[in-house]
Order: structure tokens, then sequence, then C-alpha cells
């Protein structure tokens, strides 16, 4: 293949395959910038992934299927909102919890649905004018699919509402400093059942692109860690939506890679670099000024109770 | 305080919990998960109790079943008791799973490649597993300790790193002959191979040394200056500091324990079971994971640990009865553990804190 | 400023009580409009509870707050706020992590929907920035900023929300000199352009400075009102510790035996990276007791940690019996027979899942018969607990019991019993008797008075003034990481002491 094209099959590939990754690390940034983590997020992609992929063959609507996947997603992140927040349990068990609980449900109710065929999918949109720019052009705009830019549209919006608004104001100082916001009128616990909320649905949404569109199949286990990728990528990102994209899309490159570069580079040492960067990153941000300026929220994991100061 | 119609809810914490409460409140929440999980036995028109009652006698009525139960239980007692040593010191070691891999590694890489002589070859890979598990574990104890970093994160990370080089492993340097697609290294040299209780996989020496082991760890906990050192910094990080305990010593201890032992539980996995290195999901459906569950239920208890590992080897059993006499999936144990673990979390809110009904005035 | 009996705002017969104390026994305050009213008194005067209730943090149990003439209720900040009451807390309630004007708006409807127009808030800091004399980026993050800019920012949080009371507590206590002058510069500013303020203070030296008028608390009674013109330091001093003859424990005569400890212009710093301790030297010996007096903050917290190896020395050296301690660490102190009684025993002093008897070996498991080897010994441990619970007559219903079902008193008793059975020769008790009902307070000060009868030196560190004057040999007095000086038994009356507690030194005294 000329390296040309190359290029633009790697990109569109990237694109379809880390627009799941991406979905996913917007909504546990959100989660995380308001100080819950959610290890949840495997379990409620791929209760997503089953939701859409039945509901999408039985209503042949998949827009349909991909709508439920989200609600599906969001319940299931009410769940551990609700254990984590409200009844202050440890959030590391809670979210492993419903990890198994997602994994062990979809492979149950999921039984019988493997190798269904699913008539009907997203269609494929080409944008002609468009898609005549060069490189970019066949990359971005021919037989990309709606989802993919809606993803994409989708971060600078969230990056505007964390860093620009009121909202992302409110929600960064709940992540950072529950008490202060407490003491200026904000309901900390509703702010964080939002957030959490978003990630799930966003989680859900992922799962059901996977399903519904990436392959469109049902396999038990079919998120495959894409989940554990997305905390990895949280760390990665910096718990910013911009850098969230960059580095999902660059992850989707590297696998797509890995099969293309088996030959010069073991595909698993490929496949343990996103795991190895987030801890890279972790001990980087780590240290004194760097946390303040782009580390971890400070209240990340740590149940809040009004106390007396 | 939260009102509702005419009534009033006042929470309060409670100032001590009874061990009467802690059992009744654990058995409840396994009660609860049992009936939740009951109800989707009838989503497959299966009456909730023959299936567990097929579970119950499958896995412990037969001797087949009581043998795969103990041979289920042994890699969870190992992690488990590990576990409950880390989680005492407040350390939240959610990589047991990459340190058993790791012992599985190591004592591959002992079994095939080292030229120990027979009689000495088993205890050399038990302890280069220990080595190999605790090392891994070491790892994000150290990050912790010096630079503050979250250890659920780089434990869980370390996981899926631990995954990919067992991978990497027996598709590169140390690939063997391959059997129906799956990638395997050599098999291991006879003397290797742990010796099992005849007609069963029960590799008996593993659940010798998890039994011994769960009651040094008691030992330790209770009865030894160490053991002290961690329960005191795990209950109150500031009253330890000012008793002059050393915080860095205590935690790189605790997790040099918790990685030492699962990764002797992947020394048993692989040269009790499978006697070569495997694809790393077929070492391990888990157990690191499932070991938490058992932990907490066990309520950090060394012990303990004895009992609730068996009784989630019952369940993994169970799973299997269920999936072959019943064509229900085995994943339902997934659901299962899922939920109990869930209503154990839950349900320590009851522990913690006391509602009261006031009528308003 | 017209001195009209134009109040800002009235707070009649205000009454809070708390479990076992009053902590406002019917209290009268009139703050007139654009003065700067300061509130002066000790630890547990009630000068920040009563705040707390104008800021609506606290509901009063009796009195009434009367604003413009009508009786209002505030029932939380957001009605004080309403009511344009804003209130600077000691601790910023800020966000490192965001800018300044985040942190301003944060809380605060600025703008269409979600969106904020930042151009507004920026123009309207800018406003008020020039009108009272402030000059901050507004996009500067806060961990980037001084303490002192940091309050300014609160400030101008206050100012964004067009309060026209403001109360401040505490508010130079973690300010350098120079921002305490940029401070009061700022004040004035505040209250030329209409802001009547209110300042919660135990420094003399700023009253006299700043204030227009002065209201002096004590043991949550007004004691006066008074124009800070008519009135002077001393006065001011006296009032302050009230003038009631103070009950002297009945002491044997002082038998002073050898100098246990030495300090030598240390120089510590606190967890911010400030100075704690400006060049503290004082002696301490055998069979006395050493009563550190002053306004908790002023650096005593930091004292009792130097001293016992839990926090590092910047400069200065501290010698035990001749050795030199000034660098070791806090278990090797622990093995010099130095006893430690710390401030907040339930969080540092025991470990409550813990039961009585693990708890009464906590900082000796390690010693000879309670472990040997690596194996501890219960039964050791077990006698220790039984002679322990007998000779300090412990309440437990057995020595396994978790500690966490204890009273204070019995706490504190565990924590007496293990310090001081290793037969220290230097205790240093901070706050011993703070939370306890009087049977406990009476039995600690006589556990105090024995050992100092054995011949132990003890340094103890008190908010209670009482306490400090009817037990010690020798009263020291600090403010502001300095000693104001060192007054013998027969020399300590109240005027002096309250003058150095609130920043003067006494005419003449020695340091």
């Amino acid at each position: 293949m000329g390296w040309e094209n190359w290029i633009i099959n790697t990109f569109s590939r990237s694109l379809a395959y880390g627009t799941p990754l991406l979905l996913g690390t917007l909504g546990e940034i959100y989660a995380e910038r308001s100080g819950v983590l959610n290890l949840g997020v495997e379990g409620m992609m791929i209760m997503g992934a089953y939701s859409a992929f039945t509901t999408t063959y039985l209503t042949k609507n998949p827009w349909l299927g991909i709508l439920v996947a989200g609600i599906i997603g969001g319940i299931f992140s009410l769940i551990h909102a609700f254990t984590s927040i409200t009844l202050k349990a440890n959030q590391i068990v809670s979210g492993l919890s419903l990890t198994m609980l997602g994994l062990g449900l979809s492979g149950v109710l999921g039984r019988g649905w493997e190798g269904k065929p699913l008539a009907s999918t997203i269609p494929k949109v080409t944008i002609t004018p468009l898609s005549h720019l060069p490189l970019l052009g066949p990359i971005l705009f021919q037989e990309q699919n709606l989802i993919v830019y809606f993803t994409i549209i989708s971060v600078p919006l969230l990056w505007y509402i964390l860093f620009r608004t009121r909202i992302g104001i409110t929600i960064r100082a709940v992540g950072e400093n529950p008490a202060t916001a407490d003491s200026m009128g904000i309901n900390v616990s509703r702010v964080r059942y939002i957030c959490v909320l978003l990630g799930g649905i966003l989680a859900g949404i992922s799962g059901g692109y996977l399903s519904v569109v990436y392959r469109p199949a049902w396999t038990e286990g079919m998120t495959a860690g894409m989940g554990w990728i997305v905390i990895a990528l949280t760390i990665f990102a910096f718990w910013n939506p911009v850098n969230g994209m960059l580095g999902a899309f660059l992850f989707a490159a590297l696998y797509h890679l890995s099969f293309r570069l088996q030959p010069y580079v073991s595909p698993e040492l490929l496949k343990a670099m996103p795991y190895a960067m987030a801890i890279i990153v972790l001990i980087f941000v780590s240290r004194g000024t760097l946390q303040k300026r782009i580390g971890a929220p400070a209240a990340l994991s740590l149940p809040y109770t009004r106390g007396e100061d | 305080m939260t009102s509702s119609k005419g009534l009033e809810f006042k929470i309060e914490e409670r100032s001590g919990v009874s061990q009467g409460r802690i059992l009744c409140i654990s058995v409840l929440a396994i009660l609860f998960a049992l009936v939740i999980a009951g109800l989707f036995f009838q989503l497959f028109g299966v009456s909730a109790l023959k299936a567990y009652r097929l579970i119950f006698s499958g896995s412990l009525g037969s001797s087949f079943g009581l043998a795969e139960t103990l041979r289920r239980a042994i890699p969870l007692l190992l992690c488990g008791v590990g576990l409950t040593i880390a989680f005492r010191a407040l350390f939240w070691n959610i990589g047991a799973e990459g340190q058993l891999l790791m012992g599985a590694v190591a004592a591959t890489g002992i079994a095939l490649f080292s030229e120990i002589p027979a009689p000495l070859l088993l205890p050399a890979m038990f302890l280069g597993g220990f080595i190999g598990g605790a090392l891994w574990g070491l790892i994000p104890a150290v990050l912790k300790v010096t630079l503050g970093v979250n250890e659920v994160i780089t434990t869980l990370m370390m996981n899926y790193m631990s995954i990919y080089l067992v991978e990497w492993l027996i598709h590169g340097p140390w690939k063997g002959p391959s059997a129906r697609g799956f990638a395997y290294s050599e098999t291991f040299p006879p003397s290797a191979w742990l010796p099992t209780i005849t007609g069963t996989r029960i590799h008996w020496p593993t659940l010798v040394l998890g039994l011994i082991l769960s009651v040094l760890m008691y030992i330790l906990i209770i009865y030894t200056k160490s053991g002290l050192e961690i329960r005191i910094m795990g209950e109150n990080p500031e009253a330890a500091r000012y008793a002059g305990i050393n915080s860095l010593k205590v935690t790189l201890l605790a997790m040099f324990i918790s990685g030492g032992l699962a990764g002797l539980a992947g020394v048993g996995e692989i040269a009790g079971i499978h006697q070569r290195l495997l694809g790393p999901t077929h070492i391990s459906m888990g157990y690191g994971y499932t070991a938490v569950i058992v932990a907490w239920l066990a309520r950090r208890n060394p012990l303990a640990v004895i009992f609730t590992s068996l009784f989630f080897g019952l369940l993994i059993t169970g799973g299997d009865v269920i999936k072959v006499s019943l064509g229900l999936p085995s994943q339902l144990i997934n659901v299962f553990n899922g939920l109990i673990l869930f209503f154990l979390i839950g349900s320590e809110f009851f522990l913690h804190y006391r509602i009261s009904l006031l009528s308003r005035r | 400023m017209n001195k009209t009996d134009d109040y800002a705002i009235e707070l009649h017969r205000i009454v809070k009580r708390f479990p076992g104390v009053i902590a406002n026994d019917g209290i009268d305050l009139k703050v007139r409009r654009g003065e700067i009213h300061c509130l002066l008194g000790e630890n547990g005067a009630g000068k920040t509870t009563l705040m707390r209730i104008l800021f609506g943090l606290y509901q009063p149990d009796e009195g009434e707050i009367i604003l413009n003439n009508q009786k209002i209720q505030i029932t939380s900040p957001k009605v004080a706020l309403q009511n344009r009451i804003g209130m600077i807390h000691q601790h910023f309630r800020l966000v490192s992590t965001l800018s300044v004007e985040e942190n301003i708006i944060l809380g605060l409807d600025e703008g269409t929907g979600p969106f904020t127009n930042f151009r507004r808030v920026r123009e309207k800091i800018s406003l008020i920035s020039s009108q009272y004399g402030l000059s901050i980026d507004p996009q500067a993050k806060i961990w980037q900023l001084a303490v002192g800019q940091q309050q300014q920012v609160e400030i101008l949080k206050a100012l964004y929300r067009e309060v026209e009371i403001l109360i401040m507590d505490e508010p130079t206590s973690v300010l350098t000199p120079q921002e305490v002058e940029k401070l009061f510069i700022t004040l004035r500013s505040l209250v030329n352009n209409g802001l009547t303020i209110i300042f919660i203070t135990h420094k003399l030296e700023e009253v006299m400075k700043v204030s227009d008028r002065v209201t002096v608390l004590r043991k949550g009674k007004v004691v006066i009102t008074v124009s800070t013109k008519d009135t002077d330091k001393a006065t001011l001093a006296r009032l302050m510790v009230g003038r009631e003859v103070i009950f002297r424990f009945k002491k044997n005569p002082l038998q002073k035996k050898d100098k246990i400890l030495e300090i030598k212009d240390l120089h510590v710093l606190n967890d911010r990276g400030l100075p704690a301790l400006r060049g503290v030297s004082f002696d301490l010996f055998g069979g006395e007791i050493l009563g550190i007096a002053g306004v908790s903050g002023n650096g005593q917290n930091e004292l009792a940690e130097v001293l016992t190896g839990l926090r590092k020395v910047w400069k200065g050296l501290i010698y035990f019996t001749n050795q030199d301690i000034t660098h070791c660490s806090s278990r090797k102190i622990n093995k010099l027979k130095v006893a430690h009684i710390p401030a907040e025993r339930i969080r540092r002093g025991i470990v409550v899942t813990l039961s009585v008897s693990e708890n009464l070996i906590l900082n000796k498991y390690f010693y000879l018969p309670f472990s040997r080897g690596e194996f501890l010994n219960y039964k050791a441990i077990e006698e220790n607990a039984q002679a322990m619970i007998s000779e300090y007559q412990i309440l437990t219903p057995h020595h396994k019991a978790p500690v966490r079902i204890l009273s204070g008193g019995n706490i504190q008793k565990i924590i007496l019993a293990r310090e001081l059975s290793k037969d220290p020769g230097l205790i240093i008790a901070v706050h011993p008797t703070y939370g306890l009902d009087i049977g406990a307070t009476e039995q600690v000060r006589q556990i105090l008075l024995a050992q100092r009868e054995r011949g132990a030196g003890i340094l103890l560190i008190s908010e209670d003034l009482e306490e400090i004057i009817s037990l010690s040999d020798r009263i020291l007095v600090m403010f502001n990481g300095e000693t104001m000086g060192i007054l013998e038994e027969e020399n300590a009356d109240l005027e002096k002491i309250g003058l150095m507690m609130a920043g003067s030194k006494y005419p003449g005294e020695k340091i």
C-alpha cells in the first residue's frame, strides 16, 4: 500500500476504535473531576453493549439501541453513586463489584445472542465537498458515522463547560475541596451524582457503539478491558477532555499499528503501553507543585461528610 | 437530617460495633445476594431452590465436587490471606491478579531454565514465585510511600502489564509447542510438577502451604510487633506517627507479604494444575479480584479466610455444575460475586451509622 | 464617619449553649455603622461562637438580632449574605487549583444559564479592586498567591457579594508584619466606603491601632464596650483575663532539682513554612511545673512537637539532661524517658479500635517484657494493664475492651498511665484537661502534681489560664512565636500575664 493510503487507513480506523475509548474517557473525566472514582466503567460499557445490541436487533432501530445503552449505563452508575456518595462506602470496592456484576449479568443475559447478525446499523456518512480535502478529507469525512462526529464535537464542548463555565467551576471545586464548596452553598452530593451519571451514560453509549457500529455483533466480554484503558487514559489526559481525545486516538492508532508492526515490535508490549504510561504520568504529577497544576482532583475517592472545621 | 412526611430520620455515627453485629450483617448481605440471584434463576425458568440445591450438592455432595471446590479455594486462600494483611495496612491492593501471574512467571523460569537439582526444584519455584509476586507488589508500595501515588490505580495497571508480559513470553521467548491455536510454554519437567491427591486436581502442597500461612499470618497480626505496627498504622496513621512507628517500613512489609502470597498462588496454579505457562486468563480467571471479596468477607482476619475462600470455591464449582446440568450460564457466579460484594459494602453503612426515627414534634 | 447611634447590627441577650458549657451568656452587642469594632477575648471567651451566630452557622438558643430596626433570623450563611453580612474565617475557604475569579464566583449565578460572562465578572472585580485599593490578578491561581494575597481574595469575595458588614476571625494570625500593615490600610479603605467591620482578635496592639471601639468578652459575657481612644492596653488586658481570685492548688513547696531541659534560641517552621517559633529560649528544672500560657496558635503546638521529635528544628538547640536531642527521632526521645501527653488525645494519643491493654503499651511494645524478639508477650501486657488500671483507677469493663467505648476522662488516664509509667524525667502535657468533666480534671491535675513531687520537670501547655496559674511554679507567656516573659509564681498576676498574652512585653521583664 502506498504510504498515503496507509496513513489514511490507519487514522480513519483509529477514529473508529478511538471513539468508544474517548466517550468512556470523557465521562470518567467528569466523574473524577467531581471527586468520585468510578471503577465500574467496564461493567457499564459491557451492559451498554449488550442492551444496545438486543434493542437494535428487536426494534431494528440502531439509534434506539444506543439510547437504551446510555440509559442502562446511567442506571448502573446511579447504583455506584448511591453506594459511594450517600452510603459513603468504599468507592474502589463499589466500582469493582459493579464491574463484576456488569460482566456477569451481560454474560448471563447475553447467552444465546452470540452469532446473531445485526441487519441494521447506523448509516455511514460521507460529506462530499469536505471529503476531497487532501489527507484529512478521506480520514474524517469519508465513510464515517454520526457518532464519531458527535463525539469529536463534544470534546471542545465538554472542555469549555469544564473550564469556562460556572458549572465547570462548581464541579472542579467539589472535586478539589468539597468542604469549601459546601460552605459556599453548593450541594456537593448533587454535583457528584450528576457527574457520575454523565460518566455512566457515556460509558453505556460507548459500549453500545461497540456492539452496534464498530463490530457490529455481540460476544460475551467483548469490551475486553476497554474500561480499564479508559481509567488509564483519564489519568494520561490529566483530567482534561482535549488531552483525552488526543490520548484516545493515539492509543487507538497504536493499537491498530500493533498489528502492522507485529514483525518488528511485539504486540503485547504495545498493548501494555497505555497502562505503563498511566503509571508514569501518575508519578510525574505526584510531585508537589505539579500536582497543584495538573494533578488529580484532591478529593478523588474520598467520601465527603459535612463536619466541624 | 433528612425529613420525610411527618417523620424525621436522624443519621448519627455509631460509637462501637460488636462482633455479633458484624457477623449478622455479613450473613444478611449474603442472603440478600442469594435472593436477588435467585430471581435470575427464575428468569431462566429454573426454580431457585432447585438451583441452589444443585449448587451445594454439586460442590459439596460428590467427591468430585468437593475436590473441585478445594482446588478452586487454594489460590483464593493464598491471595485472600495476603490481602487481609495489605488491607489492614490500608493499602488497597487490587493487584493480586498481577502478583499471582508474576509468581507463575518466576516459577516457570525456574522450572524450565534453571539447573537446580530435582529435589530442590519445587521449593525453589515456591521461593522464586514468592519473590516475584513480592517485587511486583513492592513497586506500587514504593510509589505510594515515596510519592504518594494512588495504589489502586497502580496495582490495577500493573495487572494488565503482567497479563501482557505473560502473553509476550508465551508468544515470544518462551514459546513452546502450541495446541489448538493456543500458545503455551514448554511443559515442565516432571520434577517441577506438584503432586496432587489421586484422582483430583488438588495440588495439596499448596493447600497445606496456604493453611499454614493463614495461621502464620494470624499469628503475625495478633502476636508480633510488626503485626501490631500494621494494625496501629491501619487504624490511626496519626497515632502511629506519635508512637514512633515507621510507616514506610510497615507498608513495604505488608505489601511484600501480600504480593508474595499471591505469587505463591501463581506457583500453585502453574505447577499444580497446568504444568506450563499459558494464557493469563487460563491461569487465573479473576482469582485476584475474587480474593478481594474473600478478604473483605473475612473482615481482614487471616483465619477466617479459610472459610470464606472455601465458600467462594464452592460458588465457582457450583457455577460449573449448573452450567453442565441445568444449562445455565456459568457467568451467573460473577453476578453472584458482584451482588455479594455490593451488599457487603452497602451493609457497612449500617455498621457505622445508626438511623433512628424521631417523630416530628 | 458619623458617630450617631446608627447601628449596623444589634445583638440582644444572645445565649448559646453547648453540652457542658454556656458559650454565650446573654450577650448584648451593638455595632455602629461604618466603624471597625474589635471583639477581644481569650480562647473560649465566646467571640467566635457569637460571630458564627451572626453568620448563620449556629442558631442562638435565646436572644435576637436586629438589622435596620428589623428583627431577623439568620438561619444559614446564605441568609446572612442576603442580609449583606459576610465572614472571613481564620482558615480560608478557597479552592487552591482554581483561579481568583473562579473562587469569587463559586456558588453564584453569573450570566445566562450555565454560561458565565467572564468579561462582566472581571469588570466588576476590577471596579472593586480599584475602589478599595486591592490589586490581584483575577486569573492567577490561588496556589500561586501569598497568604496575604489570598486573604485579599477572601475580601474581594465578600465585596463582590456586596456585603455591608464584614466579620473577620483572627485575620492577622497567618500574616507577616508587612501584610498586616497592608490589611489595616485595606480595612480603613473599606470603612471609608461605608462598610462596617467586626474584627475578632486577642492582640492588644491591633485593637489599639485599628479599631474605633472594642468589646471585651470573658467567659461568654460582655465585660465592657468602650471607645478605643478612651482606654489603653493595660486596662484591656486586665478586663480580658478578669480579676477574680484565682484558686491556687495546695502544693507542696517547690523543690527545684537539676536543670533537665535547656532550649536555646529555637527557630521552628509550621506546616505552611512560616516561622512558628522565633528564637525561643528557656530552662526547665526537675520538680517544677513550667506553665506555657498564651492564646493558641502562637507557637505552643509547634513547641510541643519539636520537643517530642515530631517536628524538625530549623535553628537552635535542645538539651535534655545535657544531651543534645535537637534532631532526635520521636522514638529515641521516647526512650530517653520523655513523656508526651498530646493535644488531641483521640486523634493522636490512642487507637480507638485497639484494646485498653494494647493502648497502654502503644509506644513501648518493643521493650522487654512486652515483647521478646519479634513476638509480643501478652501475659506481660495484660499484667501491665491490670496494674495500670488499678493504679490510675481507669474505668473499663475489661482490659481487652476497645478503647472506643471509654469516656474522655478514662482515655486520658490511659495516656497518662502509659506515659508516666516510664518514670519520666520530663513531661510535656498539652491541654491535658481539655474536654474533661470536673472529676476527671481534678484527677489529672493531682496526677501531674504527684509527678512534680517525684521530681519530674513538667512543661504544661494550656489555654486555660486558671489552670496554668494554679498549677505552675513559673509561667512563660508566648505570643507570636516568641517568649514575652517568664514570671515566678509570686509575681504572676493576671494583668501582667494578660498584657503579655496579647502582645505587650511587660516593661522591665527579662526574656
